[in-house]
């Protein structure tokens, strides 16, 4: 739509939609959806996450990295050549920007851990990666992996989200599971590394509020070994995911207690057995706690899930249509593609939505 | 996306095809309508367009088909909407007067400072309804939700009257906070309350034959809306809250 004004006073926009059966669309879907809530965004960042989208390299990680230089393509290339074994390695392929803030270099690669690595290190694949990428982003100058997990990747940058998706041509692509993100930065810079979705692994995050406890978060993750480099509060996030969802095999309405924490009268009401429960989480992972505004879209491999804070200062709708799951910002968004769904319902503060895909049990 | 809206007039009745025009070209179309003297105007495939209504001080009727977004009648005075769906966040922002009907769903922070004119709701609202809304002396506001009520109902309210009915809804039909920082006006829900949902700002009492003859009057109207039974609904007991002061933080601030 256009616009003639060009400041407004409002929240970012996200959208997402899942396909449960994995049967994979076009972008086209997730774009109309996002570029309806314009109203929400400022053209200060848009982003994608896809999954599905890379299956003929569906066993490699797939590394998506933002390059300020040549200088900082060359270092971080010397240190993937002696880190992984690369299949494949290409320049994103893009269309000239148009109303979009100059681009980085965007370079992509098809990755695998070597074995022998592992072995020694005695750790998991994914675990090896997760290393190799905070050792990209707080190293290397210029030099940031904005997505790193397996048959997915993340397109995003500094502009309105279908100006991003024509920059990426991502009309070339199709996944099962589309989730997407219209800025409106209030505290941080709006710059190309820091627009949404934060991604690290298979996770991804789209976020519309503001994380309060961002030093309070960062610092508890740190001590983990995940490295804070982006300027966006959002970014904590998705270290928070990996920690618990992955690390501490955590399932999602865990993670969701922790981050929109029931409040401690709501917990003293509980039976005993859920006492005793929410107790132990607010206390081991108290540093955990989202505090602030926030709705939020974490997608993986297996499907979403959808968060509101506990208090829900910020806007959540979600349909199902057949096999789909879609969830928007505004119920427009979702109407905008999905005009007669079966079923439209609005999750109330901290009560997480999991959508899976057929056959997974966790995301 | 152009704008362009198609306008067919019919004697008094405007219809205004909504589908992919940007929210200030419908608003302008619709206040250039209303000036023109024409008493209804029906909006057709509106999806998200913003501020629908706001300012208009007309004796206008508007029927929206579809999700008209947010904000919707804001600071209207006077005119008649009724959606024909759900009405997204802050349907009737600091609204001065009219009439706006629901036949949906209402979204968050449903009547926002509204000041007067009566909002009524066939089906659930969300977070924070009737939040700040206000009273003065003869202009009271009147909110009605027919289904469930969101946490933080009355929230700060001052004024005028809000009443949630739960009508075919099992379990409890508010959620927790309700009237937290309550000042002014009334809350009645049809059915009790559990204490511990309440703001300490606010008691609970029974509904009195005043009351009643209040509630009464304020739900006649509304069931004739939507073609309920208002015995049916008067049939179940009430809960009327109210703030315990009309200053809680009277003492705050004093030196």
């Amino acid at each position: 739509m256009n616009s003639t004004a060009t400041r407004r006073s409002d929240g970012c926009a996200i959208s997402g939609v899942l396909d449960q059966k994995k049967n994979r669309f076009s972008a086209s879907t997730i774009v109309n959806s996002i570029a309806s809530l314009r109203e929400r965004s400022n053209g200060l960042g848009g982003g994608f996450a896809a999954y599905g989208i890379y299956p003929q390299h569906a066993n490699e990680f797939a590394l998506h990295i933002f390059y300020e230089d040549r200088k900082s393509r060359k270092s971080t290339e010397e240190l993937l050549e002696s880190s992984f074994i690369i299949s494949s390695r290409e320049e994103i392929p893009t269309r000239p920007p148009k109303n979009l803030s100059k681009p980085p270099l965007i370079w992509r690669y098809f990755v695998e851990p070597p074995t022998e690595g592992l072995r020694d290190l005695k750790i998991s694949g994914k675990e090896y990666v997760a290393r190799q990428v905070m050792e990209v982003n707080s190293s290397i100058e210029g030099a940031y992996i904005v997505s790193s997990g397996k048959n997915m990747g993340v397109f995003k940058g500094v502009g309105f989200p279908e100006d991003i998706a024509e920059f990426y041509r991502l009309d070339d692509y199709e996944g099962y599971l589309w989730t997407a993100h219209g800025r409106f930065p209030t505290n941080t810079p709006g710059w190309w590394v820091g627009a949404h979705p934060f991604s690290l692994l298979d996770w991804s995050i789209v976020h519309n509020g503001e994380v309060s406890s961002y030093d309070a978060n960062r610092r508890y993750i740190n001590t983990f070994g995940y490295k804070c480099t982006m300027k966006t509060d959002t970014e904590v996030i998705t270290y928070l995911c990996d920690l618990l969802l992955r690390r501490h095999d955590m399932d999602p309405e865990g993670a969701a207690a922790v981050f929109s924490a029931p409040l401690w009268e709501k917990i003293a009401r509980m039976d005993e057995e859920n006492r005793e429960y929410y107790k132990k989480l607010r206390t081991v992972y108290g540093s955990g706690l989202l505090n602030g505004p926030f709705s939020i879209i974490l997608g993986s491999q297996n499907g979403f899930m959808i968060l509101n804070d506990r208090i829900k200062l910020r806007p959540m709708v979600v349909a199902e249509k057949g096999d789909k799951i879609f969830a928007s910002s505004e119920e427009s968004g979702i109407r905008e593609v999905c005009p007669d769904p079966d079923e439209l319902y609005f999750p109330a503060g901290g009560e997480p939505v999991v959508g899976l895909v057929e056959g997974a049990d966790r995301l | 996306m152009t704008a362009k809206s198609s306008t067919t007039q019919r004697g008094e009745t405007a219809v205004i095809d909504a589908d992919g025009v940007y929210y200030q070209d419908l608003n302008r179309r619709i206040r250039e309508i209303t000036a023109d003297g024409i008493e209804r105007v029906i909006l057709k495939n509106v999806n998200g367009q913003r501020y629908i209504g706001d300012g208009l001080n007309h004796d206008a009727h508007l029927r929206v088909e579809g999700t008209p977004g947010n904000d919707m009648a804001a600071f209207a005075e006077n005119i008649e909407i009724e959606v024909i769906g759900n009405a997204q966040d802050a349907a009737a922002n600091t609204m001065g007067g009219g009439r706006i009907i629901i036949h949906g769903a209402a979204g968050d922070i449903l009547g926002y400072s509204m000041r007067g004119g009566e909002v009524y709701v066939r089906g659930r609202a969300g977070y924070r309804a009737g939040i700040h809304m206000k009273g003065f002396e003869e202009k009271q506001p009147n909110i009605v939700i027919g289904g469930k009520a969101g946490d933080f109902l009355a929230e700060y309210m001052a004024g005028g009257r809000l009443v949630v009915l739960g009508l075919d809804c099992e379990g409890e039909i508010v959620g927790d906070h309700v009237g937290a920082g309550m000042h002014g006006g009334r809350l009645f829900i049809r059915g009790g309350v559990q204490k511990y949902k309440l703001g300490r700002e606010v008691k609970i009492t029974g509904v009195d034959a005043e009351a009643r003859e209040e509630l009464r009057e304020i739900l006649s109207d509304y069931a004739r809306v939507f073609d309920l039974n208002l015995d049916e609904i008067m049939s179940e007991e009430f809960s009327l809250i109210t703030p315990v002061s009309h200053r809680p933080y009277g003492d705050l601030y004093v030196d």
